[in-house]
Protein backbone atom coordinates (compact mmCIF):
# COMPACT_ATOMS: atom_id res chain seq x y z
CA UNK A 1 0.00 0.00 0.00
CA UNK A 2 1.38 3.63 -1.05
CA UNK A 3 0.15 6.57 0.92
CA UNK A 4 0.72 10.27 0.34
CA UNK A 5 0.42 11.93 3.88
CA UNK A 6 0.02 15.93 3.19
CA UNK A 7 2.70 15.36 1.08
CA UNK A 8 4.67 18.84 -0.73
CA UNK A 9 7.14 19.29 -3.00
CA UNK A 10 9.14 22.17 -3.78
CA UNK A 11 12.06 22.40 -6.48
CA UNK A 12 15.27 24.49 -5.43
CA UNK A 13 14.24 26.85 -8.10
CA UNK A 14 10.82 27.34 -6.21
CA UNK A 15 8.44 25.59 -8.27
CA UNK A 16 5.70 23.76 -5.68
CA UNK A 17 5.62 20.56 -7.51
CA UNK A 18 3.05 18.70 -5.12
CA UNK A 19 0.73 20.34 -3.01
CA UNK A 20 -0.80 18.76 0.29
CA UNK A 21 -1.10 15.67 -1.67
CA UNK A 22 -3.11 12.64 0.66
CA UNK A 23 -3.19 9.83 -1.29
CA UNK A 24 -4.12 5.80 -0.99
CA UNK A 25 -3.48 3.40 -3.47
CA UNK A 26 -4.31 0.29 -2.15
CA UNK A 27 -2.55 -3.00 -3.56
CA UNK A 28 -2.88 -4.71 -6.97
CA UNK A 29 -4.93 -1.01 -8.30
CA UNK A 30 -4.04 -0.23 -11.70
CA UNK A 31 -3.99 3.74 -11.18
CA UNK A 32 -3.78 6.12 -14.13
CA UNK A 33 -2.63 9.89 -13.35
CA UNK A 34 -4.43 12.73 -15.78
CA UNK A 35 -3.61 16.34 -16.19
CA UNK A 36 -1.99 18.98 -17.90
CA UNK A 37 1.72 19.37 -18.80
CA UNK A 38 3.47 20.24 -15.99
CA UNK A 39 0.38 19.40 -13.28
CA UNK A 40 3.42 17.65 -11.03
CA UNK A 41 2.40 13.49 -12.72
CA UNK A 42 5.99 12.84 -13.25
CA UNK A 43 6.74 14.32 -9.68
CA UNK A 44 3.87 12.77 -8.24
CA UNK A 45 5.56 8.80 -9.20
CA UNK A 46 8.76 10.09 -9.23
CA UNK A 47 8.33 10.67 -5.10
CA UNK A 48 7.36 6.94 -4.70
CA UNK A 49 10.90 5.75 -5.77
CA UNK A 50 12.83 8.81 -4.75
CA UNK A 51 13.92 9.69 -7.80
CA UNK A 52 12.69 13.07 -6.32
CA UNK A 53 12.17 14.14 -2.39
CA UNK A 54 9.33 15.37 -1.30
CA UNK A 55 10.16 18.49 1.05
CA UNK A 56 6.92 17.82 3.45
CA UNK A 57 4.51 15.67 4.85
CA UNK A 58 5.27 11.64 4.86
CA UNK A 59 4.89 9.07 1.97
CA UNK A 60 4.21 5.75 3.25
CA UNK A 61 5.11 2.74 1.36
CA UNK A 62 3.90 -0.40 3.44
CA UNK A 63 3.72 1.46 6.09
CA UNK A 64 7.45 2.88 5.89
CA UNK A 65 7.82 6.13 5.39
CA UNK A 66 10.46 6.09 2.77
CA UNK A 67 11.22 10.13 2.70
CA UNK A 68 14.04 9.59 5.14
CA UNK A 69 15.50 6.45 3.54
CA UNK A 70 19.04 6.60 2.59
CA UNK A 71 22.05 4.57 0.60
CA UNK A 72 20.85 0.72 1.33
CA UNK A 73 17.11 1.16 2.08
CA UNK A 74 16.71 3.16 -0.70
CA UNK A 75 17.98 0.58 -2.74
CA UNK A 76 16.03 -1.65 -0.83
CA UNK A 77 12.78 1.03 -1.98
CA UNK A 78 13.86 1.07 -5.53
CA UNK A 79 14.10 -3.06 -5.68
CA UNK A 80 10.53 -2.68 -4.83
CA UNK A 81 9.16 -0.55 -7.05
CA UNK A 82 10.22 -0.84 -10.70
CA UNK A 83 9.52 1.71 -13.23
CA UNK A 84 9.24 2.36 -16.48
CA UNK A 85 9.92 5.48 -19.13
CA UNK A 86 8.73 7.57 -21.77
CA UNK A 87 12.47 6.96 -23.82
CA UNK A 88 12.16 3.50 -22.77
CA UNK A 89 15.73 4.21 -21.57
CA UNK A 90 17.40 1.17 -22.20
CA UNK A 91 21.01 0.70 -22.87
CA UNK A 92 21.45 1.11 -26.94
CA UNK A 93 24.48 -0.76 -27.37
CA UNK A 94 24.22 -3.71 -25.21
CA UNK A 95 21.94 -6.76 -26.04
CA UNK A 96 18.13 -7.15 -25.28
CA UNK A 97 19.23 -9.83 -22.24
CA UNK A 98 21.61 -7.85 -20.56
CA UNK A 99 19.50 -5.36 -20.18
CA UNK A 100 16.76 -7.33 -19.20
CA UNK A 101 18.95 -9.15 -16.62
CA UNK A 102 19.79 -5.59 -15.60
CA UNK A 103 16.67 -5.62 -13.64
CA UNK A 104 18.32 -8.04 -11.25
CA UNK A 105 20.77 -5.39 -10.54
CA UNK A 106 19.14 -4.72 -6.64
CA UNK A 107 19.44 -8.20 -5.94
CA UNK A 108 22.89 -8.77 -7.19
CA UNK A 109 25.98 -8.39 -5.52
CA UNK A 110 28.07 -6.28 -6.79
CA UNK A 111 30.65 -8.27 -8.15
CA UNK A 112 29.04 -11.18 -9.28
CA UNK A 113 26.89 -8.78 -11.78
CA UNK A 114 29.99 -6.79 -12.89
CA UNK A 115 31.65 -10.57 -14.06
CA UNK A 116 27.78 -11.07 -15.66
CA UNK A 117 27.45 -14.05 -12.69
CA UNK A 118 23.79 -14.40 -12.71
CA UNK A 119 21.93 -17.48 -11.45
CA UNK A 120 20.55 -20.11 -13.96
CA UNK A 121 17.20 -18.95 -12.22
CA UNK A 122 17.73 -15.01 -12.68
CA UNK A 123 18.88 -15.85 -16.16
CA UNK A 124 15.70 -18.20 -16.87
CA UNK A 125 13.38 -15.30 -15.10
CA UNK A 126 14.90 -12.88 -17.93
CA UNK A 127 13.85 -14.96 -20.51
CA UNK A 128 10.67 -16.13 -19.20
CA UNK A 129 9.84 -12.36 -18.89
CA UNK A 130 11.15 -11.82 -22.43
CA UNK A 131 8.53 -14.24 -24.05
CA UNK A 132 5.45 -12.33 -21.41
CA UNK A 133 5.69 -9.96 -24.01
CA UNK A 134 6.46 -11.80 -27.31
CA UNK A 135 9.93 -10.19 -27.57
CA UNK A 136 12.16 -13.36 -26.79
CA UNK A 137 13.13 -13.74 -30.64
CA UNK A 138 14.96 -10.74 -30.43
CA UNK A 139 17.39 -11.88 -27.30
CA UNK A 140 20.60 -11.04 -28.79
CA UNK A 141 19.76 -7.75 -30.40
CA UNK A 142 21.28 -5.10 -29.62
CA UNK A 143 18.51 -3.11 -27.87
CA UNK A 144 19.17 0.12 -30.42
CA UNK A 145 18.15 -2.23 -33.26
CA UNK A 146 14.82 -2.64 -32.03
CA UNK A 147 11.79 -0.39 -32.99
CA UNK A 148 10.32 2.09 -30.04
CA UNK A 149 7.32 -0.70 -29.11
CA UNK A 150 10.06 -3.06 -29.21
CA UNK A 151 11.57 -1.36 -26.68
CA UNK A 152 9.08 -0.63 -24.38
CA UNK A 153 8.21 -4.36 -24.01
CA UNK A 154 11.98 -5.28 -23.13
CA UNK A 155 11.73 -2.18 -20.75
CA UNK A 156 8.99 -4.28 -19.30
CA UNK A 157 10.12 -7.42 -18.93
CA UNK A 158 13.24 -5.15 -17.18
CA UNK A 159 10.90 -4.55 -14.55
CA UNK A 160 8.80 -8.14 -14.39
CA UNK A 161 12.25 -9.52 -13.48
CA UNK A 162 13.15 -6.76 -11.45
CA UNK A 163 10.58 -8.76 -9.63
CA UNK A 164 8.44 -5.75 -8.24
CA UNK A 165 5.47 -5.19 -6.01
CA UNK A 166 4.91 -1.70 -7.68
CA UNK A 167 4.90 -0.58 -10.89
CA UNK A 168 5.09 3.47 -12.28
CA UNK A 169 5.12 4.14 -15.83
CA UNK A 170 5.57 7.49 -16.82
CA UNK A 171 4.25 8.12 -20.23
CA UNK A 172 4.82 4.61 -21.23
CA UNK A 173 3.49 5.45 -24.36
CA UNK A 174 3.61 8.95 -25.41
CA UNK A 175 6.30 8.05 -28.09
CA UNK A 176 4.32 5.52 -29.74
CA UNK A 177 1.99 5.30 -32.57
CA UNK A 178 -1.86 4.35 -31.34
CA UNK A 179 -1.86 0.61 -31.88
CA UNK A 180 1.54 0.18 -30.58
CA UNK A 181 0.19 2.68 -27.09
CA UNK A 182 -2.32 -0.08 -27.21
CA UNK A 183 -0.29 -2.87 -27.34
CA UNK A 184 1.75 -1.72 -24.34
CA UNK A 185 -0.78 -0.72 -22.21
CA UNK A 186 -2.66 -4.08 -22.73
CA UNK A 187 0.35 -5.76 -21.59
CA UNK A 188 0.98 -3.42 -18.40
CA UNK A 189 -2.64 -4.06 -17.65
CA UNK A 190 -2.33 -8.52 -18.21
CA UNK A 191 0.89 -8.06 -16.00
CA UNK A 192 -1.49 -6.09 -13.15
CA UNK A 193 -4.19 -8.39 -13.02
CA UNK A 194 -2.07 -11.68 -13.45
CA UNK A 195 0.77 -10.66 -10.90
CA UNK A 196 -1.26 -8.58 -9.06
CA UNK A 197 1.75 -5.91 -9.25
CA UNK A 198 0.39 -2.36 -7.96
CA UNK A 199 0.46 0.18 -11.54
CA UNK A 200 0.49 3.49 -11.38
CA UNK A 201 0.68 5.01 -14.58
CA UNK A 202 0.82 9.11 -15.87
CA UNK A 203 -1.42 9.46 -19.03
CA UNK A 204 -2.40 12.43 -20.88
CA UNK A 205 -4.79 10.71 -23.74
CA UNK A 206 -8.11 10.30 -22.12
CA UNK A 207 -9.44 7.60 -23.76
CA UNK A 208 -6.78 5.45 -22.44
CA UNK A 209 -7.22 6.28 -19.39
CA UNK A 210 -11.16 5.62 -19.52
CA UNK A 211 -9.95 2.19 -21.17
CA UNK A 212 -7.53 0.79 -18.97
CA UNK A 213 -7.42 2.68 -15.58
CA UNK A 214 -9.49 0.61 -12.57
CA UNK A 215 -9.16 4.41 -10.55
CA UNK A 216 -8.28 7.90 -11.82
CA UNK A 217 -6.12 10.44 -10.54
CA UNK A 218 -6.50 14.05 -12.11
CA UNK A 219 -3.80 16.63 -10.74
CA UNK A 220 -3.69 19.66 -11.57
CA UNK A 221 -0.99 22.63 -10.40
CA UNK A 222 0.55 19.99 -7.89
CA UNK A 223 -3.35 19.23 -6.29
CA UNK A 224 -5.28 16.13 -6.66
CA UNK A 225 -8.28 17.60 -8.08
CA UNK A 226 -10.06 14.20 -8.71
CA UNK A 227 -10.13 10.98 -7.48
CA UNK A 228 -12.06 7.97 -8.36
CA UNK A 229 -12.78 5.02 -10.37
CA UNK A 230 -12.80 5.05 -13.80
CA UNK A 231 -16.37 3.94 -13.90
CA UNK A 232 -17.52 7.13 -12.47
CA UNK A 233 -15.21 9.75 -15.24
CA UNK A 234 -16.80 11.24 -17.97
CA UNK A 235 -15.66 13.86 -20.50
CA UNK A 236 -17.46 16.59 -18.28
CA UNK A 237 -14.76 15.31 -15.64
CA UNK A 238 -11.54 15.47 -17.87
CA UNK A 239 -12.91 19.10 -18.62
CA UNK A 240 -12.48 20.16 -14.40
CA UNK A 241 -9.47 18.53 -14.21
CA UNK A 242 -7.88 20.17 -17.79
CA UNK A 243 -9.65 23.67 -16.76
CA UNK A 244 -11.02 23.75 -20.59
CA UNK A 245 -12.84 21.69 -22.86
CA UNK A 246 -11.22 18.51 -24.65
CA UNK A 247 -9.10 18.55 -27.65
CA UNK A 248 -8.45 16.30 -30.62
CA UNK A 249 -5.34 15.95 -29.26
CA UNK A 250 -6.19 14.63 -25.69
CA UNK A 251 -7.66 11.51 -27.65
CA UNK A 252 -4.86 9.20 -28.53
CA UNK A 253 -7.50 6.65 -30.77
CA UNK A 254 -7.59 3.81 -32.57
CA UNK A 255 -9.00 1.49 -29.76
CA UNK A 256 -8.32 -1.94 -30.17
CA UNK A 257 -11.77 -4.04 -31.08
CA UNK B 1 -1.76 45.19 -35.79
CA UNK B 2 -0.18 42.00 -37.37
CA UNK B 3 1.22 43.99 -40.35
CA UNK B 4 2.86 46.30 -37.92
CA UNK B 5 4.12 43.32 -36.02
CA UNK B 6 5.78 41.13 -38.81
CA UNK B 7 7.16 44.33 -40.54
CA UNK B 8 9.52 44.99 -37.31
CA UNK B 9 10.56 41.40 -36.99
CA UNK B 10 11.50 41.22 -40.76
CA UNK B 11 13.71 44.10 -40.37
CA UNK B 12 15.17 42.67 -36.80
CA UNK B 13 18.73 41.47 -37.04
CA UNK B 14 19.48 38.07 -36.23
CA UNK B 15 22.08 38.94 -33.59
CA UNK B 16 21.75 41.35 -30.99
CA UNK B 17 23.61 44.74 -31.69
CA UNK B 18 25.62 44.35 -28.16
CA UNK B 19 27.10 40.60 -30.03
CA UNK B 20 27.90 42.16 -32.47
CA UNK B 21 30.11 44.41 -31.62
CA UNK B 22 31.38 41.95 -28.98
CA UNK B 23 32.75 39.61 -32.02
CA UNK B 24 33.68 42.54 -34.27
CA UNK B 25 36.41 43.56 -31.12
CA UNK B 26 37.19 39.94 -30.60
CA UNK B 27 37.88 39.70 -34.56
CA UNK B 28 39.98 42.91 -34.68
CA UNK B 29 41.92 41.12 -31.14
CA UNK B 30 43.13 38.50 -32.66
CA UNK B 31 43.83 39.61 -36.21
CA UNK B 32 46.03 42.14 -34.32
CA UNK B 33 47.94 39.26 -32.58
CA UNK B 34 48.59 37.82 -35.85
CA UNK B 35 50.14 40.94 -37.34
CA UNK B 36 52.02 41.52 -34.44
CA UNK B 37 53.60 37.85 -33.81
CA UNK B 38 54.04 37.61 -37.60
CA UNK B 39 56.15 40.90 -37.70
CA UNK B 40 58.06 40.09 -34.46
CA UNK B 41 58.78 35.99 -35.76
CA UNK B 42 60.26 38.09 -38.84
CA UNK B 43 62.72 40.11 -37.24
CA UNK B 44 64.41 37.18 -34.81
CA UNK B 45 64.86 34.88 -37.92
CA UNK B 46 68.00 35.46 -39.09
CA UNK B 47 67.65 34.42 -42.52
CA UNK B 48 64.29 34.24 -43.46
CA UNK B 49 62.41 31.47 -45.78
CA UNK B 50 65.52 31.54 -48.47
CA UNK B 51 68.08 31.17 -45.90
CA UNK B 52 66.15 27.94 -44.25
CA UNK B 53 66.25 26.75 -48.17
CA UNK B 54 69.41 26.83 -48.42
CA UNK B 55 70.57 25.45 -45.36
CA UNK B 56 67.81 22.41 -46.17
CA UNK B 57 70.41 21.19 -48.80
CA UNK B 58 72.76 21.12 -46.64
CA UNK B 59 71.42 19.59 -44.16
CA UNK B 60 70.07 16.63 -46.29
CA UNK B 61 73.35 15.96 -47.97
CA UNK B 62 75.07 15.37 -44.59
CA UNK B 63 72.08 13.28 -43.80
CA UNK B 64 72.44 10.87 -46.95
CA UNK B 65 72.75 8.35 -47.83
CA UNK B 66 71.20 6.97 -44.16
CA UNK B 67 73.92 3.95 -42.97
CA UNK B 68 71.40 0.42 -42.88
CA UNK B 69 74.22 -1.26 -41.59
CA UNK B 70 73.08 -0.10 -37.99
CA UNK B 71 69.88 -1.05 -38.55
CA UNK B 72 70.35 -4.87 -36.39
CA UNK B 73 71.32 -2.63 -33.36
CA UNK B 74 69.03 0.11 -32.94
CA UNK B 75 65.98 -2.51 -33.46
CA UNK B 76 66.28 -3.47 -29.44
CA UNK B 77 65.79 -0.04 -29.11
CA UNK B 78 63.02 0.78 -30.77
CA UNK B 79 61.60 -2.42 -29.08
CA UNK B 80 62.20 -0.71 -25.89
CA UNK B 81 60.25 2.28 -27.16
CA UNK B 82 57.56 1.08 -27.81
CA UNK B 83 57.15 -1.06 -25.23
CA UNK B 84 57.78 2.19 -22.85
CA UNK B 85 54.51 3.80 -24.96
CA UNK B 86 52.37 -0.03 -24.27
CA UNK B 87 53.42 -0.27 -20.63
CA UNK B 88 52.41 4.10 -19.28
CA UNK B 89 49.55 4.15 -21.77
CA UNK B 90 47.93 0.80 -20.02
CA UNK B 91 48.62 2.31 -16.83
CA UNK B 92 47.63 5.74 -17.89
CA UNK B 93 44.00 4.13 -19.54
CA UNK B 94 43.50 1.92 -15.67
CA UNK B 95 44.18 5.13 -13.57
CA UNK B 96 42.09 7.32 -15.97
CA UNK B 97 38.96 5.50 -15.09
CA UNK B 98 38.74 7.12 -11.64
CA UNK B 99 39.86 10.44 -12.61
CA UNK B 100 37.23 10.64 -15.40
CA UNK B 101 34.52 9.41 -14.03
CA UNK B 102 35.02 12.14 -10.48
CA UNK B 103 35.40 14.72 -13.48
CA UNK B 104 32.45 14.63 -14.73
CA UNK B 105 30.07 16.82 -13.61
CA UNK B 106 26.79 14.08 -14.69
CA UNK B 107 28.36 11.75 -12.69
CA UNK B 108 29.74 13.54 -9.64
CA UNK B 109 27.17 15.07 -8.53
CA UNK B 110 29.21 16.27 -5.04
CA UNK B 111 30.48 19.86 -5.99
CA UNK B 112 34.32 19.82 -3.95
CA UNK B 113 35.06 16.18 -5.14
CA UNK B 114 34.66 17.40 -9.02
CA UNK B 115 36.55 20.56 -8.43
CA UNK B 116 39.06 18.89 -6.60
CA UNK B 117 39.52 16.15 -9.72
CA UNK B 118 39.53 18.68 -12.22
CA UNK B 119 41.88 21.34 -10.67
CA UNK B 120 44.52 18.42 -10.09
CA UNK B 121 44.25 17.32 -14.00
CA UNK B 122 44.48 20.59 -14.91
CA UNK B 123 47.54 21.23 -13.24
CA UNK B 124 48.74 17.47 -14.53
CA UNK B 125 47.99 18.89 -18.02
CA UNK B 126 50.00 22.38 -17.14
CA UNK B 127 53.42 20.39 -17.08
CA UNK B 128 55.08 19.59 -20.73
CA UNK B 129 56.41 15.70 -20.88
CA UNK B 130 59.57 17.38 -21.24
CA UNK B 131 59.66 18.99 -17.96
CA UNK B 132 58.48 15.73 -16.41
CA UNK B 133 60.98 13.67 -18.40
CA UNK B 134 63.97 15.50 -16.99
CA UNK B 135 62.30 15.42 -13.49
CA UNK B 136 61.92 12.01 -13.52
CA UNK B 137 65.11 11.32 -15.13
CA UNK B 138 67.10 13.90 -12.14
CA UNK B 139 64.82 11.21 -9.74
CA UNK B 140 65.65 8.24 -10.70
CA UNK B 141 68.52 8.26 -13.32
CA UNK B 142 68.86 7.57 -17.16
CA UNK B 143 66.65 4.75 -17.99
CA UNK B 144 63.78 3.46 -19.24
CA UNK B 145 62.07 3.89 -15.85
CA UNK B 146 61.65 7.36 -15.71
CA UNK B 147 60.66 7.76 -19.38
CA UNK B 148 57.54 5.48 -18.47
CA UNK B 149 56.43 7.59 -15.44
CA UNK B 150 56.66 10.82 -17.47
CA UNK B 151 54.85 9.25 -20.69
CA UNK B 152 52.35 8.14 -17.94
CA UNK B 153 51.62 11.12 -16.26
CA UNK B 154 51.79 13.47 -19.51
CA UNK B 155 49.11 10.46 -20.49
CA UNK B 156 46.92 10.25 -17.79
CA UNK B 157 46.57 14.02 -18.42
CA UNK B 158 44.98 13.70 -21.70
CA UNK B 159 43.38 11.07 -21.56
CA UNK B 160 41.12 11.95 -17.93
CA UNK B 161 40.51 15.52 -19.40
CA UNK B 162 39.08 13.37 -23.17
CA UNK B 163 37.64 10.85 -21.58
CA UNK B 164 35.59 12.93 -18.89
CA UNK B 165 34.17 14.79 -21.55
CA UNK B 166 33.02 11.45 -23.43
CA UNK B 167 31.36 10.51 -20.14
CA UNK B 168 29.69 13.83 -20.25
CA UNK B 169 27.73 13.41 -23.38
CA UNK B 170 26.53 10.41 -22.45
CA UNK B 171 22.72 9.57 -22.74
CA UNK B 172 21.85 9.94 -18.90
CA UNK B 173 18.62 7.74 -19.22
CA UNK B 174 20.19 4.17 -18.91
CA UNK B 175 21.57 5.66 -15.61
CA UNK B 176 18.39 6.77 -14.51
CA UNK B 177 17.04 3.57 -14.89
CA UNK B 178 19.70 1.28 -13.47
CA UNK B 179 18.90 3.53 -10.34
CA UNK B 180 15.57 3.13 -10.12
CA UNK B 181 15.74 -0.55 -10.26
CA UNK B 182 17.93 -0.44 -7.12
CA UNK B 183 21.26 -0.68 -8.32
CA UNK B 184 24.47 1.20 -6.50
CA UNK B 185 26.92 3.67 -8.05
CA UNK B 186 29.00 0.75 -9.58
CA UNK B 187 26.41 -1.13 -10.95
CA UNK B 188 24.96 1.97 -12.79
CA UNK B 189 28.41 3.02 -13.77
CA UNK B 190 29.07 -0.69 -15.27
CA UNK B 191 25.99 -1.64 -16.86
CA UNK B 192 25.04 1.91 -18.44
CA UNK B 193 28.03 4.19 -18.01
CA UNK B 194 30.67 2.00 -19.28
CA UNK B 195 28.37 0.57 -22.83
CA UNK B 196 28.43 3.85 -23.75
CA UNK B 197 31.54 4.95 -23.38
CA UNK B 198 33.44 1.99 -24.49
CA UNK B 199 34.35 2.28 -28.72
CA UNK B 200 35.40 6.20 -27.79
CA UNK B 201 37.26 4.81 -24.49
CA UNK B 202 39.68 1.94 -26.70
CA UNK B 203 39.58 4.65 -29.86
CA UNK B 204 41.35 7.67 -26.90
CA UNK B 205 43.35 5.10 -25.56
CA UNK B 206 44.58 3.71 -29.07
CA UNK B 207 45.33 7.23 -29.96
CA UNK B 208 47.63 8.54 -26.89
CA UNK B 209 49.57 5.55 -27.57
CA UNK B 210 50.16 7.17 -31.01
CA UNK B 211 51.06 10.30 -29.14
CA UNK B 212 53.18 8.33 -27.15
CA UNK B 213 55.33 6.90 -29.23
CA UNK B 214 56.00 9.91 -30.70
CA UNK B 215 57.03 11.48 -27.50
CA UNK B 216 59.02 9.03 -25.73
CA UNK B 217 61.25 9.73 -29.04
CA UNK B 218 61.57 13.04 -27.86
CA UNK B 219 61.92 12.16 -23.93
CA UNK B 220 64.98 9.36 -24.99
CA UNK B 221 67.15 12.84 -26.30
CA UNK B 222 67.05 13.79 -22.75
CA UNK B 223 67.84 10.31 -21.33
CA UNK B 224 64.65 8.86 -20.16
CA UNK B 225 65.22 5.49 -22.45
CA UNK B 226 64.61 3.80 -25.96
CA UNK B 227 65.15 5.35 -29.46
CA UNK B 228 65.43 8.99 -28.45
CA UNK B 229 68.54 8.28 -26.52
CA UNK B 230 70.33 6.43 -29.37
CA UNK B 231 69.30 8.59 -31.81
CA UNK B 232 70.49 11.54 -29.74
CA UNK B 233 74.06 10.09 -28.90
CA UNK B 234 74.41 9.22 -32.86
CA UNK B 235 73.03 13.14 -33.21
CA UNK B 236 75.94 14.13 -30.56
CA UNK B 237 78.89 12.72 -32.58
CA UNK B 238 77.64 13.93 -36.18
CA UNK B 239 76.76 10.46 -37.20
CA UNK B 240 73.70 11.58 -39.70
CA UNK B 241 73.96 9.04 -41.66
CA UNK B 242 72.61 6.53 -38.53
CA UNK B 243 70.70 9.45 -37.48
CA UNK B 244 69.19 9.07 -40.38
CA UNK B 245 68.26 5.18 -40.65
CA UNK B 246 67.16 5.69 -37.12
CA UNK B 247 64.19 8.75 -38.41
CA UNK B 248 63.49 6.02 -41.02
CA UNK B 249 62.86 3.60 -38.76
CA UNK B 250 60.64 5.82 -36.23
CA UNK B 251 58.77 7.00 -39.07
CA UNK B 252 57.77 3.41 -40.28
CA UNK B 253 57.38 2.76 -37.23
CA UNK B 254 54.40 5.26 -36.26
CA UNK B 255 53.30 5.24 -39.86
CA UNK B 256 52.27 0.96 -38.72
CA UNK B 257 51.01 1.80 -35.85
CA UNK B 258 48.88 4.49 -36.59
CA UNK B 259 47.48 1.70 -39.64
CA UNK B 260 46.83 -0.69 -37.17
CA UNK B 261 45.07 1.26 -34.74
CA UNK B 262 42.86 2.95 -37.55
CA UNK B 263 41.83 -1.08 -38.28
CA UNK B 264 40.85 -1.36 -34.96
CA UNK B 265 38.94 2.11 -34.34
CA UNK B 266 36.93 1.26 -37.88
CA UNK B 267 36.43 -1.93 -36.13
CA UNK B 268 34.61 -0.73 -33.42
CA UNK B 269 32.69 2.28 -34.26
N1 LIG C 1 13.84 19.46 -11.64
C1 LIG C 1 12.94 20.46 -11.58
N2 LIG C 1 13.29 21.66 -11.11
C2 LIG C 1 12.40 22.67 -11.05
N3 LIG C 1 11.13 22.57 -11.42
C3 LIG C 1 10.71 21.40 -11.90
C4 LIG C 1 11.60 20.28 -12.02
N4 LIG C 1 10.91 19.24 -12.52
C5 LIG C 1 9.66 19.68 -12.73
N5 LIG C 1 9.53 20.97 -12.35
C6 LIG C 1 8.31 21.79 -12.37
O1 LIG C 1 7.34 21.16 -11.56
C7 LIG C 1 6.06 21.22 -12.16
C8 LIG C 1 5.50 19.82 -12.32
O2 LIG C 1 6.31 19.13 -13.27
P1 LIG C 1 6.08 17.62 -13.70
O3 LIG C 1 7.23 17.21 -14.53
O4 LIG C 1 5.79 16.81 -12.50
O5 LIG C 1 4.77 17.74 -14.59
P2 LIG C 1 4.03 16.65 -15.48
O6 LIG C 1 2.61 16.65 -15.08
O7 LIG C 1 4.76 15.37 -15.44
O8 LIG C 1 4.14 17.30 -16.91
P3 LIG C 1 4.39 16.59 -18.35
O9 LIG C 1 3.05 16.08 -18.81
O10 LIG C 1 4.85 17.72 -19.20
O11 LIG C 1 5.40 15.53 -18.16
C9 LIG C 1 6.23 21.96 -13.46
O12 LIG C 1 5.87 23.29 -13.26
C10 LIG C 1 7.69 21.85 -13.76
O13 LIG C 1 8.13 22.97 -14.47
MG1 LIG D 1 5.92 14.28 -16.86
Amino acid sequence: MIEFKNVGLVYPNGTEGLKNINVKINDGEFVVIVGLSGAGKSTFIRSINRLVTPTSGSLLVDNEDILKHKGKNLRKLRTKVGMIFQNYNLVKRTNVFKNVLAGRLGHTGTLRSIFNLYSKEDKALAYNNLTRVNIEEKVYNRADELSGGQQQRVSIARVLTQTPKYILADEPVASLDPPTSHQVMTYLKKINKEDNITTIVNLHFIDMAMEYADRIIGMRAGEVVFDGPASEVTEKTFEEIYGRSIREDDLRGGAQE
Amino acid sequence: MTTKNSLTQSSMPLYPAKTKIQVTIIFFVVLGIYTFSMIWTQDEMVGGFGGALGNMYTVIEKFFPPNFTILPTIWKAMMQTIQMAIIATTIAAILTVPLAVLSAQNITTLKPLYYITRTFLNLLRTIPDLVLAVIFVGLFGVGVFPGILALTVFSLGILAKLISETIESVDMNPLEAMRASGGNVFQVIWYSLVPQIAPQFTSLVLYVFEINIRASVVLGMVGAGGIGLVLNQHLKFYNYPNAMTIIIVIFATVLIIEFISNKIREALL
